[in-house]
């Protein structure tokens, strides 16, 4: 973590982002490039044609063994039994409390092996949280690999057409969210997914972490991007390309003070199912009550301003009712958009409320999520 | 990065002319990034050396506007409310109020080679 030392953590393609004049951030203890050529080329680029992500900061947690599935339906609040071999699901570690640890993206590798992809930012406390919660179970083995991959995002309609280029594997056969093993740029055995955090078809790979290969893939990928126009992106873009699409960030929308229902993430939480999962009693609790006081919602500015994290919302005849959890332009609908939590009798779509920036009430309206949904293909 | 020589810069990254134009520096619209929004004060308002008269923002951040002298706003950048982003393409050409101020006052900022020695410090390259 940052608050260790001032020295950043870096991935494996660092020196390549400084050579590409990226202009570098401390993200959760990790000098991470924000953006190349500017950030709303790169977020039009995903949108429209193909970009490419380091996101090597992310963290991969692998469970194997005999009893590994009881214990990711204890460790997350998704239904891990539904899972077949080769597809994956969003999910979430939970505290006691029903409120977040993580929202993690669990893979199914085999029959008791999955693997856990983690936030960059909570990599530390997530794997204690991980051998904590699952406590002494000898026929588990908990790896944390998180060093030992390069994970690239390519995300984008024209992503597949990039990937296509460079591998054997058999793209269109992999749906929304399922994964598979193949040869990559030469590499054997790599594991590629079709999922992404932009709102928009793509893909992930994990490829070894050493320089030499890191750069080798992120170098291949960007020359076969060429002809699509793909752009190297940066955290900048992927931030407002997953608000578009009204995708949660923890330390944003979801924290170990918001609840699952609050977030708007009850699809994902299975209380149905068996497993007495961490998180759950507490949500039930929750549910009994009549659910959550307070809700997710999006708002788009009706007047002139922006509203940005932290900013403080009002009801129009002034009283303070909730908070921007992520605000910004938003470069593909070219609109002023945020997230906030308000109170659940003012989030039906078409209130108004004013966000406070700076010393101005600036109105906006709620609207529905997400803000933008990728086209149906039409094939 | 190029500073005119004829401007005079504050280590907040304004420039202001001989005239009253006041933008931001080069180096200040490179660091915000895409620029979608200035918010600029009134005809008339009273200007202060080192206070906010304004914000700019990025896509990513909120930037405060600092006077680099005391003054008054003659006139504002309207053409800045519907393409902002020619702060991006053009900060040296790009003025954002005009303020009518004493001269003499130019004396008390950094001239172009001493601010670009500032920047030089500031991100150390």
């Amino acid at each position: 973590m940052s608050d260790s030392g001032s020295v950043l953590r870096k991935t494996a393609l660092n020196a390549t982002h400084r050579a590409l004049k990226a202009k570098m951030v401390d993200f959760g203890g990790w000098d991470m490039p924000v953006e190349y050529s500017g950030l709303i080329a790169e977020h039009m680029a995903v949108r429209t044609g193909v970009g490419l992500f380091d996101v090597s900061h992310m963290g991969d947690i692998q469970l194997r063994g005999p009893g590994s599935l009881d214990a990711v339906q204890k460790l997350l609040m998704n239904d891990a039994s539904k899972l077949q071999v080769g597809q994956a699901h969003y999910s979430a570690m939970l505290t006691p409390e029903g409120t977040f640890v993580d929202d993690v993206v669990l893979h199914k590798l085999s029959d008791n092996d999955y693997l856990i992809v983690i936030n960059a930012g909570t990599r530390e406390k997530d794997v204690q949280w991980v051998r904590k919660t699952i406590g002494m179970m000898p026929s588990i083995h908990i790896n944390d690999y998180s060093d030992m991959y390069t994970q690239l995002a390519i995300q984008g309609p024209k992503a597949i057409d990039v990937l296509r280029k460079l591998t054997d594997v058999d793209l269109d056969s992999i749906k929304n969210y399922w994964f598979t093993w193949g040869k990559v740029c030469g590499l054997y055995n790599v594991l590629v997914a079709r999922t992404g955090y932009t709102g928009e078809d793509g893909f992930e790979i994990y490829v070894p972490s050493d320089e030499a290969t890191s750069t080798r893939v992120w170098n291949e990928v960007l020359e076969a991007g060429k002809e699509f126009g793909i752009l190297p992106c940066g955290l900048g873009a992927r931030n407002t390309l997953r608000l578009e699409s009204a995708m949660a960030l923890y330390g944003h929308e979801i924290s170990d003070t918001i609840n699952v229902f609050e977030a708007g993430l009850g699809r994902y939480c299975k209380l149905e199912k068996e497993a007495d999962f961490v998180g759950k009693q507490a949500l039930l609790a929750v549910q009994a009550a009549g659910g959550p006081k307070r809700k997710l919602v999006g708002l788009e500015m009706v007047d002139r301003g922006i509203a940005r994290d932290g900013y403080p919302v009002f009801t129009l005849d002034g009283k303070e009712v909730g908070v921007v959890t992520s605000g910004s332009p938003s470069p593909f609908l070219k609109k002023n958009i945020a997230l906030a939590y308000v109170p659940v009798e003012l989030s039906a779509v078409d209130t108004e409320l004013a966000v406070q920036v700076r010393s101005a009430m600036v109105k906006s309206k709620v609207v529905p999520l997400p803000f933008y949904k990728k086209p149906k293909k039409t094939t | 990065m190029a500073y005119p020589t004829e401007y005079r810069y504050t280590k907040e990254h304004e420039w202001i002319a001989a005239d009253g134009r006041i933008g931001i520096t080069d180096y200040a619209q490179s660091t915000l990034g895409d620029i979608v929004f200035v918010e600029l004060p009134a005809v008339g308002a009273e200007l202060n050396a080192g206070q906010s008269f304004g914000t700019v923002e990025s896509v990513k951040a909120v930037s405060d506007l600092y006077s680099p002298v005391n003054g008054k706003v003659l006139e504002v950048n309207e053409a800045l409310n519907s393409a902002p982003e020619s702060v991006n393409a053009d900060a040296n050409g790009t003025w954002m109020i005009k303020a009518e101020f004493d001269a003499s006052q130019l004396e008390n900022l950094l001239t172009a080679e001493a601010y670009e020695k500032f920047v030089s410090e500031e991100t150390g390259h």
